[in-house]
Formats: C-alpha cells, structure tokens, sequence
C-alpha cells in the first residue's frame, strides 16, 4: 500500500482559521454613523487606537470610513484621542 | 441644496432656556438664509469624553439641513462668534448618510452588524 495508514491515538485536529470576511459588505450597510461611539468602540482598541485591516477584517474602502467616522467621533469628544478603557 | 449635518457642543453652563434659545437661533440662521431643516436632535447633557475647554459635560445638538454650499461659510464665523458653542461640526451627507438619517428617524429598527467574527477554530476530526 503506497500510503501506511498512521494510527493516532487522539484525532489529529486541523485548526481550520475562519475567513475573514468585511461585515459592511456582508451586511450590506453603506453609511458608517459617527455619532454611534459604542458600534466604532468595535474598531479601536484599548488605548483607543485603530485596529488594522488584518484584525477587523475590513474591506479597504470600509477601513477608510471607519477611520474616518472613529476621527470625526474623536473630534467630537464621544470617543477618546487615547486612553486606557478596559473595553 | 445638499444636506448637511451640523453637530454642536454647547457649554454645560447654559441653562435650558439658554440651551434651547441657541438651538433656536441656529435653526433661525438656516432658515433665513433660504435653507431647510430636515429634522434634528437633541442629546442635551452628555459627559464628553475628554475635558474641551476646562468642561468634562457639554450639552449636545445635532440637526440635519438642506442649504446652499455658501451658507456653510457665513454659519461657521457666526457660530465661532458665539461663545456659548464649545466645538461644532459641519458634515457634507452623501445619499446613503441622508438614507440612514430618514431611516432612523422613521424609527426603523437598524440591524447592527453581525458581531465581530472571533477566530474560531472548528476541530475537524481528521480521518487517519
């Protein structure tokens, strides 16, 4: 037989990594609000920075309105410039 | 006449009348010079969340309105004129923003996206 079968004595487990996908286009939502600071709470991290791309998943033109609803929100004092919020 | 949405923080030391007095006279600005409010809201006190002007609270107003593109510069000086305004900010709405704005305001509820996919590692049973 070309192939020995291997017997484990545990299941080998494959850890298959969920896709990513953009939940605005996936929901299709086109309008990111500036005023909802608990939605963009999503996109910032703990000290109130952007999350990248590669972690939220987000779709180059999305990413841009996100960053540019979160800088208005910030502007606006609903969320903060930096901070150490346990969210 | 494209929409705008003005959002405003006026000082916490301004009692209501006062409060509602500026909100007036904001809408009164738009409404003389051939604009039309398309709706607003009040969120009064809110604790911001960093102190502007020495103040931690400011009372907040946001309104939605239809103007000329050359109103937007007369309303900036006047509202920089008026010392009860804190902070203020003008946004150009596109046609999905004025959607999402006659949506929420008709109430209708607005699914929030689907939470934020966590890294889910399914086991897979691999066949030996």
């Amino acid at each position: 037989m070309a192939k020995t079968d291997i017997k484990y004595l545990t299941t080998q487990r494959v850890e298959v990594r969920q896709k990513k996908y953009c939940r605005f286009k996936k929901m299709g939502i086109k309008y990111i609000d500036y005023k909802d600071g608990e939605f963009l709470k999503k996109f910032i991290n703990d000290q109130g920075k952007l999350l990248p791309r590669r972690l939220t998943g987000n779709s180059l033109k999305f990413q841009r309105k996100v960053a540019t609803a979160v800088k208005k929100c910030r502007q606006m004092a609903i969320l903060p410039y930096v901070t150490d919020l346990l969210k | 006449m494209s929409s705008y949405e003005l959002m405003v923080i006026f000082t916490p030391v301004l009692s209501n009348e006062e409060f509602s007095a500026g909100t007036k006279n904001l809408k009164k600005f738009i409404t003389d010079n051939a604009g039309e409010i398309v709706g607003e809201d009040t969120w009064g006190l809110k604790s911001l969340a960093y102190p502007i002007a020495k103040k931690t609270t400011g009372l907040y107003y946001v309104m939605e309105y239809q103007a000329e593109t050359s109103l937007n510069a007369k309303f900036t000086i006047q509202m920089n004129r008026d010392e009860s305004i804190m902070r203020f900010m003008i946004t150009v709405l596109d046609k999905h923003a004025i959607a999402y704005n006659d949506r929420k305001r008709r109430g209708i509820k607005i699914e929030k996206p689907v939470p934020a996919q966590k890294e889910s590692n399914q086991l897979t049973e691999k066949e030996a």
